[in-house]
């Protein structure tokens, strides 16, 4: 059990040194293609630790403990996420629907602290992150029911090895559509560009972080990473085929991010009512139109 | 002197180490400058060539940022206007230690082409401290740049301590924004 624990805070801490990185080339990529030098690929590293070795403020204890509750979640999350298929803290806790409820947590976390924190932008923000959660999550649900019927578990692992196994696609193929439908929800969970609204620095001064500065925007820097680490794993699992070794994992997470990242610097940003609504028209369409042709058809690549 | 088996290292004081972790920190924050930008005046206009591909402030790990709590740098540009001032002193006190002022072009040395105005402040200094003045009317994208290279080193030499002298020097300092402002205590909604 100690050492199953010890497996999945190294999990989390790979995820988080893992995304940094990413994130850190990401950047580089980013500028190369606005024709700019761009930052040292561990720029990331360099500003969370340059955040957590400011002095901070603190608005009360309600402030303080959300950010604690926001990693801590975080961290449980992606202490459960498996990186290849035998790779697992927990063999057997690997279900989807725990990291959508674990998710839940750190979310929640942070939209308590930064309600804590009194400022009124703070609260749009959070009001918005919440409202293209509802946005994303429908289309995305349907999609991954569908694979769940497809594959007949909901285990990430045992979606990972049905794509593996001889003789079916990956359900990013499979599942045209669908594929599509979790490439757009995706971004919504990453809050990439389109649908950037709850951060808008431009126009709500960065949402729900307008009160952080210091530590406890570096803490929220390390969830933000290890938040990402998940959503993109999960994606990875279960509509590329999961990952049989860890540089497999490594490869295909890296193409996932660089995609969805290269996408969202090519596009500009949503209002609030702009994302619900394209979000419950094409995606809902697309997934539903999805799971009637494979569910009832048994239309699948 | 070389420690060995026979000659343990002195165990450092509880100064030395600080000084160590302040090292390391300052490491940390001179590679990664945020910055909240204050432009109210016309040197502003060399800002976006400093952040976009023609210079491109991000490969200093500089870039903006959205609001005071985030920032590290608060980038005066251009002239001050008394009634402005006042949200400077504000936005200044918001932001987290360690921090650090940077004045653009000759209007926060010494008023510049507004020198006579009523309506400005002549020098900034004399209200909040600051760490690097970049001179010029107004100042080229490279000075721009070089001023921010300037603000690393003094970073890293330990002599950007505007924070500190304005924690020591409080009254001094209060007294002179009181000499301009009347008071600084803001009068709205959310001060009432």
């Amino acid at each position: 059990m100690i050492v199953n624990i010890l497996i999945g805070f190294g999990i989390a801490i790979l995820g988080f040194v893992l995304q940094t990185s990413v994130a850190g080339v990401n950047r580089k990529i980013i500028g190369r293609l606005q024709k700019r030098y761009g930052p040292k690929w561990y720029q990331e590293f360099l500003d969370i630790f340059k955040l957590l070795s400011k002095r901070s403020i603190s608005h009360g204890w309600i402030f303080d403990f959300g950010v604690i509750m926001a990693l801590g979640g975080i961290i449980a999350t992606a202490m459960f996420m498996p990186i290849t298929n035998t790779f697992v803290a927990f063999a057997g806790y690997d279900n989807f629907f725990i990291f959508v409820y674990l998710l839940a947590v750190g979310m929640l976390g942070m939209a308590m602290s930064a309600s804590g924190s009194g400022n009124p932008l703070a609260s749009i923000g959070v009001m918005r992150a919440l409202t293209t959660m509802l946005a994303y999550e429908v289309p995305f649900m349907i999609v991954v029911l569908t694979v769940i019927k497809l594959s007949g578990t909901s285990s990430m692992i045992g979606i990972g090895e049905f794509q593996q196994a001889l003789g079916t696609n990956w359900f990013l193929i499979a599942l045209p559509l669908g594929g599509i439908v979790a490439v757009i929800s995706l971004m919504g969970m990453l809050g990439k560009k389109p649908f950037e609204t709850y951060i808008a620095p431009a126009e709500i001064a960065s949402g729900p972080m307008v009160e952080y500065g210091g530590k406890q925007l570096g803490m929220l820097f390390i969830m933000h990473e290890i938040t990402v680490f998940i959503e993109v794993s999960l994606f990875v699992h279960i509509f590329l085929g999961g990952a049989s070794n860890i540089f497999i994992f490594l490869i295909k997470y890296f193409v996932v991010y660089t995609v969805v990242n290269l996408i969202s610097n090519v596009n500009g940003r949503f209002k609030i009512d702009q994302v619900v609504k394209f979000y419950y028209k094409w995606p809902l369409i697309m997934a539903v139109t999805q799971a009637i042709i494979a569910i009832y058809f048994g239309w699948v690549i | 002197m070389k420690s060995t088996k026979f000659t343990p290292a002195r165990k450092l004081s509880k100064e030395e180490i600080d000084r160590k972790w302040w090292e390391i920190g300052d490491y940390f924050r001179r590679n990664s400058l945020w910055m909240l930008m204050y432009c109210t005046g016309c040197c502003a206009i060399e800002l976006p060539p400093a952040m976009t591909s023609a210079y491109d402030m991000e490969r200093l790990g500089m870039g903006p940022m959205a609001t005071p709590r985030q920032a590290d740098i608060l980038l005066i540009s251009g002239y001050l206007s008394v009634k402005s001032l006042r949200r400077v002193i504000y936005t200044y006190e918001q932001m987290s230690e360690p921090k650090y002022v940077v004045g653009l072009g000759s209007c926060p040395i010494n008023g510049g082409i507004y020198h006579d105005s009523h309506a400005v402040i002549n020098q900034l200094d004399q209200y909040i401290p600051v760490d690097t003045y970049v001179s010029g009317c107004m100042p080229n994208t490279e000075s721009v740049m070089n001023g921010f290279v300037d603000l690393m080193e003094q970073i890293k030499n330990k002599t950007a301590k505007g924070w500190i002298k304005y924690k020591e020097n409080n009254e001094w300092y209060k007294s002179n924004q009181m000499a301009a402002l009347g008071e600084v205590i803001i009068h709205d909604e959310f001060h009432e």
